[in-house]
């Protein structure tokens, strides 16, 4: 659960760090986008590079998804299929100080891997085409982030994304053996909350930017 | 005071038990949560009717025996308090408090408010404990021990299995207590032996007895009367994976 939610945070780093460079122009957008493929050649074929990742990441979803229903199920057989709501009495119905963040994990997760689907068969297969079709990434970017309610669905999908990082990324840490103090604690949760926020932030900027009327 | 207390009633682990409702008048502030039943009971007993069973011991927070989730709290509103040190005080006249047993699938409710915490001692079983000779007991300074690695021990030692930390655990965890007792002998010398099959075993016995496992959320150590910290949860998965790269 941990270490594969580590793997697909580098990957989003590495996939906001290239979103960015929409700002280049479209030149550059849609080189970096064909440089993706040219990774690693002579020695790994056409298009080598980005299938080991594509093969690591889906590696990685499985571990996640495959970890987080073996938990969702003993903690469902451990409390009744009830989790935090298992009392009688409505008075604490968030407990001593959970988190909304701890809250949405399991379903935040769920609504992510949906929009994985979606984001995919648009910008990636360009199956679902919201303003119109194009061979060039970037065109596919400004005519989809034109519109708003693409920008709208994107939005939220990032903020289940931020809300499943900020709880996730201190698990994560904490569950490999990091969390040695609570002075340490407290240093992991800024961790967590400032990657959270530095993921997010830096995925929305293209699509606002966009929409905005600030590039294309 | 005048309360009206809201609790849970079972006949044995087969009912399928409610909550009751009944009126505990003239309560004084002092008086502990579990004086407070006791009144009640009584009262239900005069009445003719079966007093609401719940466990108690010491009733100085120090045993682990007493434990009950009040408004949907373990241990009820206040900070590192068992239920037995939980004084009325902390409620307001007219109140109404609702009371319960612990609530996990490992954890089965024998009648009202009283579970069966067999299972902690079956993980205990499973790694708690150290290799010592017998005979003459050795001389207290014999084996020495860092005083920070005594004091972090002492404060694991704390632990009093009371399974707050489960009842409190949205996932049903004992990750709190298993962390505990492993952190508690795996910092000392004498715990070092068998520190990596402890982990292994006592994590495998949590396990098996259907307890749930831990997503960081932390609601164990509010609820936790000894204040036991989340970072032992993160102490025990270093041993677990320490014992990967261990002979067993």
């Amino acid at each position: 659960m941990a270490i594969s939610g580590l793997v697909l945070i580098l990957f989003l780093l590495a996939h906001m760090y290239g979103n960015l460079k929409v700002f280049e122009g479209q030149d550059a957008f849609d080189s970096y986008s064909h440089h993706l493929r040219e990774l690693g050649e002579p020695i790994l074929p056409y298009g080598g590079a980005l299938w080991i990742i594509r093969v690591v990441l889906l590696a990685a979803i499985v571990v996640h998804a495959v970890s987080a229903i073996i938990l969702w199920r003993r903690a469902r057989r451990a409390t009744g299929g009830k989790g935090g709501a298992r009392y009688a009495s409505s008075k604490a119905p968030r407990g001593a100080q959970r988190s909304y963040a701890s809250f949405t994990l399991r379903w935040g997760g769920v609504t992510i891997a949906l929009f994985v689907i979606y984001h995919l068969l648009h910008l990636t297969t360009n199956t679902i085409a919201p303003g119109g079709a194009s061979d060039s990434p970037y065109e596919r970017v400004v005519n989809g982030f034109s519109i708003w309610w693409v920008v709208l669905s994107y939005t939220i999908a990032l903020i289940a994304l931020a809300f499943h990082l900020r709880h996730g990324i201190w698990a994560a840490m904490a569950t490999l053996g990091a969390n040695t103090s609570p002075k340490r604690r407290k240093n992991l949760n800024i961790v967590a909350v400032v990657v959270a926020a530095v993921i997010v932030v830096g995925f929305l900027i293209p699509p606002y930017a966009v929409l905005l009327g600030l590039v294309g | 005071m005048n309360i009206t207390l809201r609790v849970w009633r079972q006949r044995n682990s087969d009912d399928a038990g409610g909550m009751q409702t009944y009126q505990v008048t003239d309560v004084s502030p002092d008086m502990s949560f579990l004086e407070m039943l006791d009144v009640l009971n009584e009262n239900l007993t005069i009445a003719g009717e079966d007093p609401i069973a719940f466990d108690s011991d010491c009733r100085e927070g120090i045993c682990g025996m007493c434990g009950l989730v009040i408004n949907g709290l373990a241990h009820g509103p206040k900070e590192r308090v068992t239920t037995c040190q939980l004084h009325m005080r902390s409620f307001s006249d007219g109140d109404v408090i609702d009371v319960e047993p612990w609530r996990a699938e490992p954890f089965t409710v024998i009648k009202d408010l009283i579970v069966d915490r067999g299972a902690f001692d079956r993980i205990i079983q499973a790694g708690g404990f150290i290799t010592a000779p017998t005979g003459t007991a050795p001389d207290a300074h014999a084996v020495p021990v860092p005083k920070a690695d005594a004091d972090a021990a002492f404060d694991a030692a704390t632990c009093i299995g009371c399974g707050a930390c489960v009842a409190a655990c949205p996932n049903g965890s004992a990750s709190l207590f298993v962390a505990a007792k492993v952190t508690h002998l795996g910092l000392l010398p004498q715990g070092q032996p068998e520190r990596h099959s402890r982990a292994l075993d006592m994590v495998a016995q949590a396990d098996l007895e259907g307890f749930g496992g831990c997503t960081q959320i932390g609601e164990c150590t509010a609820a936790c009367p000894k204040g036991i910290q989340i970072d032992l949860i993160s102490r025990l998965n270093r041993d677990v994976l320490g014992a990967l790269t261990h002979r067993a």
